[in-house]
């Protein structure tokens, strides 16, 4: 929307011309309506390129991507070893991690050590990239559109009714909704926590500190399996509202731009730099 | 499709804005798809790396190589395994492996071989450890497939061995390597975690002499390591400054394998 205060500065091109015929408050709001019905049409079929999300962002998701690929899978090669966990009531299970079909479709038995071996090669990737992930987004002031305010957890309710088309009302926000920043920011807060379990697992002694902070060695070891188990699901929602989202908003991971119709002339103007 | 082309190598301003969004689009994904080749080229390269004499890929030992550098920077006499109370000790504890225990034990011929130099060997009989003083750990034990049981053993503190015996000197090299009396289990331990208060020479589970399965009449129990490196059933000791063979090293695992 053109903002009365902003007038001055938004009317330079065709716009501009537009003469003003007088300069009390209620005119202004005519000549803004008059201009708004007048080039309305035209306006809404041209096209703006509007910065979406900067190069490091970019860089430090799509490394994420296949490196927590490798963790995980590493992780089951591992985890196989001492694959006890399930979720039951009393001696009746409901989910078993993971049935013996899951291991043989997957080709994961039998390979303890290289899993040992990949994982604690790709946990300085994950953990470097994170680092800079995190660093990044502190210092450049992206954490201002990731970080959930107090309303947010109300909104997302909104944006999960939205999604599944059960209501209407969409709440106004930045780069992410409500959702998006509560999902995203508990993706950073899950990546510290499976490296600090991590760490508990695998220097209980040394870091002995560590590991009772997460309730000694067996609770480390379910809570990095949760984590894990927790990205699975992510990724799972995460495909899901890429595909829903569509090539504009998928376009933007990569080119860091997304093609916006609006009538803001000079966000096209920076972008065209 | 020579318009794109031409598109991708005219000035941004001379484009309309839906030229500008083809070319930005055509540059970036080229981008992509040049890294994602080159990313996926490097897994390919990885998994074609044969696997060495040390039982995996040569940069994955590499990598574990570097671990153990860093890691071990933080092993420190200071940080203690945590000890439990006798009472929490599992009284069935887990036998996960025979190696080294197939051939039977004649226990009385029994002796512990300690190699000082070439020539220069320690024979050591039972009665020669059990005199030295008493240490008992009750610690959870962690093996590396991922289980932990609390166990409770008794024995010879190895640095009150290495010193009743007189041994400082052997002990100043940088690994030990420990061997069943047949040969087929081996381990390598750098000195520094067989120098750690809690490492013993254990010759009692939960109060009793060894059994057999335990690894009678004297096994390895080092608290700052997985189960892989905790010897059942000493034959010979040594010392040197190269990595001593080890069983699981060869199979893959980490050499250093400190927790």
């Amino acid at each position: 929307m053109v903002k009365i205060n902003e007038l001055q500065v938004s009317f330079k091109n065709p716009l501009t011309d537009f003469p003003f015929f007088c300069s009390n408050r209620v005119c202004l709001l005519a000549d803004c309506m008059l201009i708004t019905i007048l080039y309305l049409p035209f306006q809404l079929n041209m096209k703006k390129i509007v910065k979406k999300h900067p190069l490091a962002i970019r860089w430090f998701h799509w490394v994420n991507f296949p490196v927590l690929g490798v963790m995980i899978w590493s992780g089951l090669l591992i985890y196989w070893a001492n694959g006890v966990y399930k979720i039951g009531f009393g001696s009746k299970t409901l989910i078993k991690f993971f049935p013996k079909s899951f291991y043989e479709t997957l080709n994961l038995k039998f390979h303890l050590a290289e899993g040992m071996a990949y994982h604690f090669l790709f946990m300085w990737l994950f953990f470097l990239n994170g680092i800079a992930y995190v660093l990044y987004t502190i210092f450049s002031g992206e954490w201002r559109y990731l970080v959930p305010a107090r309303h947010s957890f109300k909104d997302a309710w909104q944006v999960l009714l939205h999604d599944l088309h059960i209501s209407k009302y969409k709440p106004p926000q930045g780069k992410y909704n409500a959702a998006q920043q509560i999902a995203y920011s508990a993706f950073i807060v899950m990546g510290i926590g499976s490296i600090l379990t991590g760490l508990a697992i695998y220097k209980r002694v040394q870091l002995g500190w560590l590991t009772s902070m997460f309730g000694g060695y067996k609770m480390s070891r379910i809570i990095h399996f949760a984590l894990t188990i927790g990205y699975v699901l992510f990724f799972l929602i995460h495909i899901i509202q890429v595909i829903i989202a569509g090539w504009n908003n998928f376009r933007a991971m990569i080119t860091g731009f997304e093609v916006v119709k609006t009538k803001d002339e000079t966000i096209s103007e920076e972008m065209t730099k | 499709m020579t318009n794109f082309l031409k598109n991708i190598f005219t000035k941004n301003s001379k484009l309309s804005t839906d030229q500008l969004i083809i070319k930005k689009t055509i540059i970036s994904f080229f981008i992509f798809f040049v890294f994602a080749g080159a990313a996926f080229w490097g897994w390919k390269w990885l998994r074609h790396q044969t696997n060495s004499a040390e039982g995996t890929r040569k940069p994955l030992r590499a990598a574990l190589d570097v671990n153990e550098a860093i890691f071990a920077k933080i092993l420190s006499d200071k940080h203690l395994t945590k000890e439990y109370d006798r009472s929490q000790a599992a009284q069935r504890v887990r036998v996960n492996g025979k190696l080294g225990l197939r051939n039977n034990l004649d226990s009385a011929a029994w002796s512990m071989y300690v190699i000082k130099t070439k020539g220069d060997t320690l024979k050591l009989k039972m009665d020669d450890i059990k005199k030295l003083p008493k240490t008992e750990v009750v610690f959870n034990f962690k093996c590396i497939e991922g289980w932990n049981q609390i166990t409770y053993w008794g024995g010879v503190k190895f640095s009150d061995f290495i010193k009743a015996y007189g041994l400082e000197k052997e002990s100043s090299l940088k690994y030990i390597g420990l061997n069943t009396p047949d040969k087929e289990y081996y381990v390598g331990i750098d000195m520094a975690s067989a120098m750690h208060p809690q490492t013993i020479l254990c010759y009692e589970m939960n109060g009793q002499p060894l059994p057999l399965d335990q690894g009678y009449p004297l096994r390895l129990i080092i608290p700052v390591k997985y189960g892989i490196k905790h010897l059942k059933r000493i034959g010979t000791l040594f010392f040197d400054n190269e990595r001593p063979p080890d069983y699981w090293y060869e199979r893959g695992y980490d050499y250093f394998s400190g927790l």
